[in-house]
């Protein structure tokens, strides 16, 4: 099947598009959805940048196929928050200062937002881990690491 | 960057993947497509047709069979891998190294297993090879690593590789004509090209791993960051060790610096009868890196990889004490 | 500066909420009614002669709307007057591989891509140059530019009487280093979208640090008035130099739109963006110094040859910088520099955190750490015992006022047990130390005008809501933050009440743009001063209105009135009120203008800066003494902000410089076979990871400047400069190998060892520079003072 029907859910959205064979999941996102708050630096998987969550896990939407998450839940950083009330990754990084220019962070913050649900309480070295794949050139990853400590504890 | 257009087409059985093969000429499979999507974004390749096997069933999963050995389906993320505790530990942690984590989460053992060889002069855009010249591997009829080569050298750069050389395992093959399977060893060949020993309208099913209850395993990577890079060079090591202590049988196989995974045959046989000593395993080392010769076509070229090759033959037989 | 509510009190960035809810629209984000998608067609030649361009087959598919060649643009431009080197799309040669050679615009990215490989460009390839030492013995030239041959600028200089200074030298090294070049590499790949109106006004969106410059540029360009022309610097996604220069794609996108009536984006490729580089030159060194028994530098001879890649950029600025700053931490009483850039067929190479001062830097560090070993001085010694003073002028007529160098050593080698340490580590571990410094602004603007360079605007509403105007742009630095806090501060008032306009040249005054360290000290001056004029009128307002007499009234807490009384007060809104009702529309305007700083030689321009940053950075590796790889246990950065305005985003800075020196010490390098980039791309091109990055202990050294906005100065770049000979020197602490050229590989660590083992000095990098005439010397004597 070329150019087929595609359901999915974005951000808890049930959505409904017609979707070229080789669109990726990025252009879906922001092209077709207008959904700019994913990134991308470099289009060939090598920087996080465009990390979104494909059912909760962080996957490069530039290497994904928009047909390959044909019914799958995909979460972006435009879903974290609900409504106004942010997710408390959202507010740690804002109140820490891990975001400099900001470019890097809608992946930062889904990828750490998989971490925590999978680890509510990770160890410093289970966050570098874990967010190893997302390249920052702001910040040296230092208030990252923090933001992530300071919202596993208010996930708590 | 934009792909290229394809058909993309999605069976529901192995044998029906099989059939749309063989009735599309030059068509790619597609599995997680972390190596094959760059690959095309980049216009190394552009098949008029992808086969995608993700909506297969039955094809992932980690099961230890009855005999003790493992089968590991082909469809099984890299990540799914790293973590299980049932596999020898140099299939985990070479699984643990690969990429990153996103790229992890999508990337199968498959996959992985027929990863496309690697060169600085192939994984670059159009436009790029286009100003460089085009090379034997993509359009040209030059190796710019070894221009009076007629043969290309792109670099296996699979972790599992030579990890699956260095356990003796098999892959499971489904073709036209049914089912085989092909011992890891005989699934590369040494050709940056035609880089696979399997036929082009075979799909790799799963890699079977052969009891090893004796054996000890490992593997250690270089590379320039502690994640998201290719190995510039790997070493899969496994020893069986007998009751008295002494090495009953060995393996040492070098990844990255050649076509094909290479198995050290003769530092094998000088570790055999050791007790894993010092003396024995610096002996063995140097018998493995004697041969290595890798092109300048990868990070941090090839007098540093060789120089290299002895220091990390050591470090891993030095990890399986 | 007591009293201070804001000033000095960390806080989130003022535009935090945006960005941590993808709501920061950059230039890529944009999306216009009817847009058209434009692409950029790069040359595959490095040095060749166009034959001709055809463009018919690429016209003639469905969805092209237009294709621009070099001839659509026939006007020559460049970031610096004195270098107007540069076309859009390339005019009869080009001079690297990537450089634009025609452009599209279509309906769609599919489109744009198959145009693109159907226009046919013929050429006739030419000599390439790949190095310096090609650059200066070939008699192929690149270009009519420069002074001759492939020599772009030269620069000889002479403060004092070297000749003497070495005569007196109890001890006289000459070492020579490289460093390689290296990129920005922001994570955002740059970006513009354009729209012309029917009104014949052009609107240009873009991922830029300077929208002046790039206002001024299109003008020129696009030869059309300046007043009918918008550009908005949209937030940029990283600049760190890298969006300093006016680009093609921002003038292609421009014209695309004017030529097709309908909007048109262009967001580069991430293999464009290393060809549009503008990154760090690889600068190869010569240094002669000569020292006292002591250790006291009696003088130094600097020579420094530029790779500049094709074009200018700001190289004739870049060669003078790598000169210029090497007076400014430690006291020479003796000083000749001599450097030249050339010119090579790469992407040209520009203003990287640090501009033209981190590779001299790197040398001058690494050699003070020889020659203390040659005298038996350890590295704390020997650098206490040149240290600046406070409020003094260096041999080249630097005016240094406050300087926390002093301190800065003092407490980064406390915290970081140095002197405990540094010699004594086991085998493999190291530390080493090194010092840097860095202009708040550069004194000068980059064409002459006496104009102020900065400029900002406040607009007070009824309801008491203040709009703040400034063309600064915030490239991630926090720059809206910084001028935000100013505000707050002046006004009594949060930062989170006030609405910043930043960066459009239809709506703020003129501020020069994002680099050169300039904004929290040349508009933070002139936002102070717009405040002020604010306040003040509020306060004479209140005054009036309350009875009191204008210096007993305050304005805090957002309520402006007597500080004992609190029935004395107003509101800060119905101050305003007050005020209005006075005085009509409250608007305050303040601009800054640096002091004449210049010295008495051509040249002195660049380095001059109101004031300057110090930073001492102390680096503790770990190394495989098997393998060379290099893996750093921890940095401690102390660093003279002045007075830090908003501490977290200083820090941030700091740690932000820590990582790109890192980076630049350990792993990137913009690295080419020939004339070819090797690796274009983010896997190739290696950027330190989350997992290489180590922990950092920033020390903020407060030294309150005179002239500074509340005494601040600059740190986002500063802090970079020390930490790469730093790490260098703690190489060779844990190894004894010297490894004079950056960045230090794991194979360069190796084959040093391997030296070693052979007998030799284990020294790693180049022996020698090339023997070359460098020009007509100029001879300054030193200042008065001095």
């Amino acid at each position: 099947m070329t150019d087929g029907i595609l359901t999915l859910t974005v951000n808890g959205e049930a959505r409904r598009l017609v979707a070229e064979g080789q669109r990726t999941l990025l252009e879906l996102l922001r092209d077709d959805l207008g959904l700019t708050g994913t990134k991308h630096g470099c289009d060939l998987g090598e920087c996080g940048t465009c990390t979104v969550l494909v059912d909760g896990k962080p996957v490069l939407s530039c290497l994904t196929l928009a047909t390959q998450t044909r019914g799958s839940e995909v979460t972006t950083v435009e879903g974290l928050a609900d409504g106004l009330v942010p997710h408390p990754l959202q507010k740690a990084f804002a109140e820490l200062g891990a975001a400099q220019c900001g470019y890097c962070t809608p992946g930062m913050l889904v990828t750490a937002a998989a971490l925590l649900e999978r680890n509510p309480q990770p160890d410093t070295d289970e966050i570098r881990q874990a967010l190893a794949g997302n390249l920052c050139r702001c910040t040296g990853y230092i208030k990252i690491l923090d933001a992530v400590k300071l919202a596993a504890g208010a996930v708590r | 960057m934009r792909l290229p257009a394809f058909g993309y087409l999605e069976p529901s059985t192995v044998e029906d993947a099989v059939e749309l093969l063989a009735i599309n000429p030059g068509a790619e499979i597609i599995a997680g497509g972390t190596d094959l999507i760059p690959n095309m974004k980049r216009r190394q390749i552009s098949p008029s047709t992808v086969i995608a096997l993700g909506t297969i069933d039955g094809m992932s999963g980690i099961q230890v069979d009855d005999d003790g050995g493992v089968t590991i389906g082909a469809l099984t993320l890299l990540h799914d891998l790293a973590a299980s505790s049932e596999v020898p530990a140099a299939l985990a942690s070479a699984a643990a190294e690969i990429g990153s984590p996103q790229i992890r989460n999508v990337a199968t053992v498959g996959g992985n297993l027929c990863l496309d060889t690697r060169c600085g002069f192939i994984n670059q855009t159009e436009s790029w090879r286009l100003a460089s010249g085009l090379c034997l591997k993509a359009d040209g009829d030059v190796c710019w690593v070894a221009p009076k080569g007629e043969e290309c050298v792109a670099v296996s750069s699979s972790d599992l590789a030579p990890v699956t050389v260095a356990l003796d395992a098999e892959v499971g093959l489904v073709g036209p004509d049914g089912s085989r399977t092909l011992a890891a060893s005989d699934l590369y060949r040494s050709d940056g090209i035609d880089h696979l020993g399997k036929s082009a309208d075979e799909i790799v099913t799963a890699l079977t791993v052969p009891p090893r209850p004796r054996w000890r395993t490992g593997y250690r990577k270089l590379r320039r960051r502690g994640t998201i890079d290719f190995p510039i060079l790997g070493v899969a090591v496994a020893v069986e060790v007998a009751d008295d202590g002494r090495v009953k049988d060995a393996r040492i196989v070098l990844g990255a610096i050649a076509p094909a995974p290479m198995r050290m045959r003769q530092a094998e046989e000088a570790l055999v009868g050791s007790r894993l000593d010092a003396e024995a395993i610096e002996r063995a080392a140097e018998l493995a890196a004697k041969p290595v010769r890798p092109y300048d076509n990868v990070d941090l070229g090839s007098r540093y990889r060789k120089w290299m090759a002895p220091v990390f033959i050591t470090r891993a037989l030095q990890d399986l004490r | 500066m007591t009293g201070n509510v804001v000033v000095g009190r960390p806080g989130p960035r003022v535009d935090a909420a945006d960005q941590v809810t993808g709501r920061t629209t950059f230039a890529g984000d944009i999306d216009r009614s009817g847009m058209l998608i434009g692409g950029l067609l790069e040359s595959s030649q490095a040095h060749a002669r166009i034959l001709s361009v055809d463009t018919s087959a690429a016209e003639a598919l469905p969805g092209v709307r237009a294709v621009l060649t070099g001839a659509d643009l026939p006007v020559p431009y460049g970031i610096l007057p004195v270098s107007q080197d540069e076309h859009a799309l390339a005019v009869d040669k080009v001079r690297y591989v990537g450089e634009p050679v025609a452009a599209v615009a279509a309906v769609d990215a599919d489109s744009v891509e198959e145009a693109l490989s159907r226009i046919v460009v013929e050429y006739e390839p030419l000599d390439a140059v790949a190095t310096i030492e090609e650059a200066l013995a070939s008699g192929t030239r690149i270009h009519g530019e420069g002074e001759g041959d492939n020599v772009h600028r030269r620069a000889a200089l002479e403060f004092g009487d070297v000749g003497s200074g070495f005569d007196a030298a109890h001890l006289v090294r000459e070492d020579v280093y490289f460093f390689g070049g290296n990129t920005h590499a922001a994570l955002e790949q740059h970006a513009a979208v354009a729209s012309a109106g029917l009104d014949g006004r052009v609107t240009l969106w873009s991922s830029t640090q300077v929208p002046h410059y790039l206002h001024r540029t299109l003008e020129k360009v696009l030869e059309m008035p300046a007043g009918r022309i918008r550009v908005i610097a949209a937030p940029v996604g990283g600049g760190f130099g890298g969006k300093t220069d006016p680009f093609s794609h921002e003038i292609v996108a421009a014209k695309l739109a004017m030529v097709t009536g309908r909007p048109v984006k262009i967001v580069l490729s991430r293999q464009q963006v290393f060809y549009a580089h503008r990154g760090r030159h690889p600068v190869l060194m010569w240094v002669k110094t000569g020292f006292d028994p002591e250790g006291r530098i009696t003088a130094m001879h600097f020579k420094s040859f530029l790779d500049g890649g094709a074009y200018g950029s700001y190289g004739a600025a870049s060669l003078l910088y790598t000169g210029s700053l090497q007076t400014s931490t430690y006291r020479i009483p003796n000083y000749k520099f001599e450097g030249v850039r050339v010119f090579t067929n790469k992407p040209p190479c520009g203003p990287k955190r640090g501009h033209g001062t981190p590779q001299p830097r790197f040398a001058l560090e690494c050699q003070l750490d020889e020659a203390a070993a040659d005298l038996g001085l350890d590295p704390v010694t020997i650098r206490r015992r040149n240290l600046v003073e406070p409020f003094s002028m260096t041999v080249n007529h630097l005016r240094i006022t406050s300087c926390g160098i002093e301190e800065c050593l003092d407490r980064a080698v406390e915290a970081s047990d140095f002197s405990a340490k540094h010699g004594n580590l086991p085998e493999g571990k190291g530390i080493g130390l090194a010092a840097g410094a860095y202009l708040s602004g550069a004194g000068l603007p980059i064409y002459w005008n006496d104009m102020p360079q900065s400029e900002v605007e406040i607009k007070v509403d009824r309801g008491g809501g203040v709009t703040v105007f400034s063309m600064a742009t915030d490239v991630g630095q926090g720059s809206t933050s910084v001028l935000a806090t100013i505000v707050a501060e002046v006004l009594g008032l949060e930062p989170s009440d006030l609405a910043m306009v930043t960066a459009d040249t239809d709506l703020t005054p003129v501020d020069l743009g994002s680099y050169s360290s300039r904004v929290t000290f040349m508009a933070g001056n002139a936002a102070k001063e717009a405040a002020e004029g604010i306040r003040d009128r509020v306060i004479a307002a209140v005054a009036d209105e309350l009875g009191l007499s204008a210096d007993v009234v305050v304005v805090a807490g957002g309520r402006v009135g007597s500080a004992n009384d609190e029935d004395k007060t107003l509101s800060w809104a119905d101050a305003v009120r007050a005020a209005i009702v006075r005085g009509g529309s409250l608007t305050g305007s303040g601009s800054y203008r640096a002091p004449d700083l210049a010295g008495p030689y051509r040249g002195s321009g660049v380095g001059i800066s109101p004031a300057y940053s110090y930073s001492v950075a102390v680096v503790e590796v770990d190394c495989d003494s098997e393998t060379g790889e290099v893996r750093v246990a921890k940095v401690w950065l102390a660093h003279d902000i002045g007075r830090a305005l908003n501490p977290l985003l200083v820090e941030g800075q700091m740690e932000g410089g820590v990582y790109m020196g890192l980076g630049e010490a350990l792993f990137e390098e913009q690295a080419f076979r020939h004339t070819l980039h090797r690796g274009p791309s983010l896997l190739d091109y290696k950027l330190p990871t989350f997992l290489e990055m180590p922990p950092v202990q920033s020390i903020l050294v407060e030294t309150d400047d005179p002239e500074g906005p509340f005494g601040a100065k600059e740190v986002g770049q500063g802090p970079l400069l020390p930490v790469i000979p730093a790490l260098a020197n703690a190489v060779h602490d844990a190894l004894g190998v010297r490894v004079a050229e950056v960045p230090i590989t794991p194979d360069k660590v190796v084959a040093a060892q391997r030296d070693i083992k052979r007998g030799g000095d284990g020294r790693f990098g180049p022996r020698s520079v090339p023997d070359y005439d460098f020009g007509r010397l100029t001879r300054v004597d030193p200042p008065g003072e001095f």
